[in-house]
């Protein structure tokens, strides 16, 4: 083993012990959210995950950008062999060690050159249109610097790793000729045998350093691309996966039926209770607050859907508040809290676990001119090639907002009142329910 | 109640219940239905609907009480459950098994919501139902006045996404021998009226358009001479849309009921 190898396996160590270190954090703060149980119709479960996650079902609703990203998303897994066959190189001191699968080898370096080729260009388009092409949902106000710098990042990331992956095959290409020892005769190279040409201008020294130097920079590109995701709204290429799985599977319309809620309502209701009665052993006493103030009142899944969101604007730009010029985004909600529950995880592990900054997502991050101009249409939730549900947020911040705050628009507390008073909404009289039958 | 009413027959739980009777179906009419003066004309049609077909039909009459469906999309779910306990309550008490509705968001939290807090019942918009009739043969009809006619549906949030209902509706106006004209974003990417989630009961927040006016331009570049609708709300915010457009003189918004109901000449 040279000290080639040892210097490679100590990054890879490094670069995959920070990748699990920056999860555990994630994990921490995705479990900053209230307990909530997702287990139940598994088979429905899988298959839900296998056609929207695996499958990209929804991402074809948009023909053009759906078609994009299934070639990089395709590109993505199955250059993943590849990467494969350069960490066991990297750490045995071989060179093209899947070379003996023989001609099923060469199908696959032949494959897996044109879909790089084929992802390079997708992501040439993509920043195309999120740069050059006025497309609205990339320029909604939720997308300060950072989020369209992320997006940039990504995508020129992946063109230099695509771009580093074919020049490398076309130094081996020359490499073959003059070195078949070291470099022997295997692969085809359908689309880096274009660039032979140019790199067979070089002398073989300058192109044996071409060769060492790409393969280096691809696979410490890929390492600090895997330590970049994390902390990336690229993060979706995993949580995609977990996030379809614990997805709502009741219809959309159906909203929960808060627990703690039902209890109080049942001793109101129910004369014969006893309102000071402890709870049975083994039952959990009410729920601390009413809907939510902060990520800490939302339920882990909230926070996981927080962190798959890649900001894509789908949801923002199928949104009949936004699209009318309101407020409200629902990707921003999304954004929102997920950045809160970054800016909390921080400060706890900072200062203990019981500690709070004083910060809530209501009122700091999100306000409520945004959440009151929500229809509840389900717009958002039915856009979401992922299947996060941003109305479900919304709905609990409502929550906090009457239940704890007793805040609300002044229209809102008249139609309270009137079903209170008289069980409609409007000022009308129940003793008038039925008068369409004479009314004519 | 029977002496009073001339043109219309309907019977209501209580006085089935004295007479030890219970009904195939209860008819949920909602506060729309019951008390705006527009949303009245559509539970007039369908009640005609649900006599010539002769079902044995009754309503809560002052029984009935707000579901709590705004109150709950609003956040105030103590409300709601309050709503939804008093009303379970009642249509426990007589049995109910099978509900039908006009409206989408009654529909959807009866159907979803109740379940939950005691209240199991089959429940059926009235879409849904109309079709049941016409499959069955018990309610019958040419497309007569439509015919023809390009009509366009505006799918209801909570019937359409919040429920998955989007063929009874569109099933109905093939029925009427009428040419349906679809939106651009329709089905489940069909655009709200904007009065869900309890906007009905608020002035929007400030923008650069009212959501109905943005649904009806979509409604009226489709050229047909009726909007159909499925909800009271939806129904509202068209209108005012048409009105707001100075289109209503040229283009009607009916609920599916009223169009069958006129069809037929009840």
């Amino acid at each position: 083993m040279g000290i080639g190898n040892i210097i490679f396996i100590l990054i890879l160590v490094t670069g995959i012990a920070l990748f699990i270190k920056r999860i555990r954090e994630i994990r921490a703060n995705i479990m900053l959210g209230h307990d909530q149980v997702i287990n139940d119709r598994k088979s429905t479960r899988w298959k839900t995950m296998g056609r929207v996650a695996m499958g990209q079902s929804k991402m074809v609703d948009r023909p053009i950008a759906g078609f994009l990203h299934i070639v990089v998303y395709v590109g993505f897994v199955l250059i993943n062999i590849e990467v494969l066959e350069i960490v066991i190189d990297g750490i045995f001191g071989t060179h093209r060690v899947m070379s003996c699968l023989g001609g099923f080898y060469d199908f696959l370096i032949g494959f897996i050159e044109v879909l790089a080729l084929l992802v390079l260009l997708a992501c040439v388009v993509f920043l195309i249109r999120r740069n050059i092409l006025s497309i609205k949902r990339f320029h909604l106000a939720e997308m300060t610097k950072w989020p369209k710098a992320d997006a940039n990042i990504i995508l020129i990331a992946e063109i230099l790793l695509m771009g580093a992956l074919l020049k490398m095959n076309a130094a081996d290409q020359v490499l073959q000729v003059h070195m078949p020892e070291t470099y022997p005769p295997v692969g085809s190279y359908p689309v880096s045998q274009a660039l032979v040409g140019i790199m067979g201008s070089f002398s073989v020294g300058t192109v044996l350093f071409f060769e060492r130097a790409l393969w280096w920079f691809h696979i410490i590109g890929i390492l600090a691309f895997l330590n970049y995701v994390p902390y990336s709204k690229h993060f979706h290429i995993i949580l995609a996966f977990p996030n379809t799985w614990y997805s709502n599977l009741e219809p959309k319309g159906k909203f929960d039926n808060m627990a703690s809620v039902k209890k109080e309502v049942e001793l109101m209701m129910d004369s014969s209770a006893d309102p000071y009665a402890t709870p049975p052993a083994g039952e959990e006493p009410a729920h601390g607050t009413f809907g939510a103030k902060d990520v800490t009142d939302l339920s882990w899944k909230n926070l996981l859907d927080a962190y798959t969101c890649t900001e894509c604007g789908r949801c923002s730009s199928v949104c009949p508040a936004n699209i009318t010029g309101k407020k409200l985004s629902p990707r921003k909600i999304m954004m929102d809290t997920r950045d809160r529950a970054e800016e909390l995880g921080a400060y706890k592990k900072a200062n203990g676990k019981d500690s709070h900054d004083g910060s809530s997502l209501i009122h700091t991050y999100i306000t409520e001119e945004e959440i009151w101009a929500c229809t509840s249409c389900n717009a958002c939730v039915d856009a979401c090639p992922v299947l996060i549900d941003p109305l479900d947020i919304i709905i609990d911040l409502r929550r906090n907002l009457i239940m704890e705050e007793s805040k609300s628009p002044e229209s809102i507390t008249s139609m309270f009142n009137n079903i209170e008073n008289n069980g409609a909404p409007w000022a009308f009289s129940a003793a008038d329910r039925d008068k369409w039958i004479t009314e004519s | 109640m029977d002496n009073r009413v001339m043109s219309m027959h309907v019977k209501d739980m209580a006085s089935l219940a004295a007479e030890g009777k219970k009904p195939e179906v209860l008819f949920w009419i909602g506060c729309a239905g019951s008390f705006d003066d527009r949303a009245k004309k559509i539970t007039r049609a369908f009640a005609k609907l649900l006599n010539e077909a002769g079902v044995d039909y009754a309503i809560l009459g002052k029984e009935e009480s707000c579901t709590g469906d705004p109150a709950k999309r609003a956040g105030n779910e103590f409300l709601f459950q309050m709503q939804a306990f008093s009303n379970i309550q009642v249509m426990n008490a007589y049995g109910v098994d099978r509900i039908v509705t006009t409206c989408p968001h009654c529909f959807n939290t009866l159907k979803n919501e109740y379940p939950e807090l005691g209240g199991n019942y089959q429940v059926m918009h009235h879409t849904q139902f109309l079709n049941e009739l016409m499959d069955t043969g018990r309610l019958k009809v040419e497309g007569g006045a439509f015919k023809g006619k390009k009509i366009t549906y505006h799918d209801p949030c909570y019937l359409g996404r919040g429920n998955d209902v989007y063929e009874a509706p569109r099933e109905l106006i093939k029925k009427l021998d009428a040419e349906l004209v679809e939106m651009k974003r329709c089905r489940a990417k069909g655009l709200c009226c904007g009065a869900g989630g309890a906007q009905m009961f608020k002035e929007a927040e400030p923008g650069a358009k009212e959501i109905n006016i943005e649904r009806t331009e979509e409604a009226i570049e489709t050229n047909a001479s009726i909007v159909a609708a499925g909800c009271p709300f939806c129904n509202t915010m068209m209108t005012d849309g048409m009105k707001h457009a100075e289109k209503e003189g040229s283009i009607r918004v009916m609920d599916l009921a009223e169009l069958i109901a006129e069809a037929k000449d009840l």
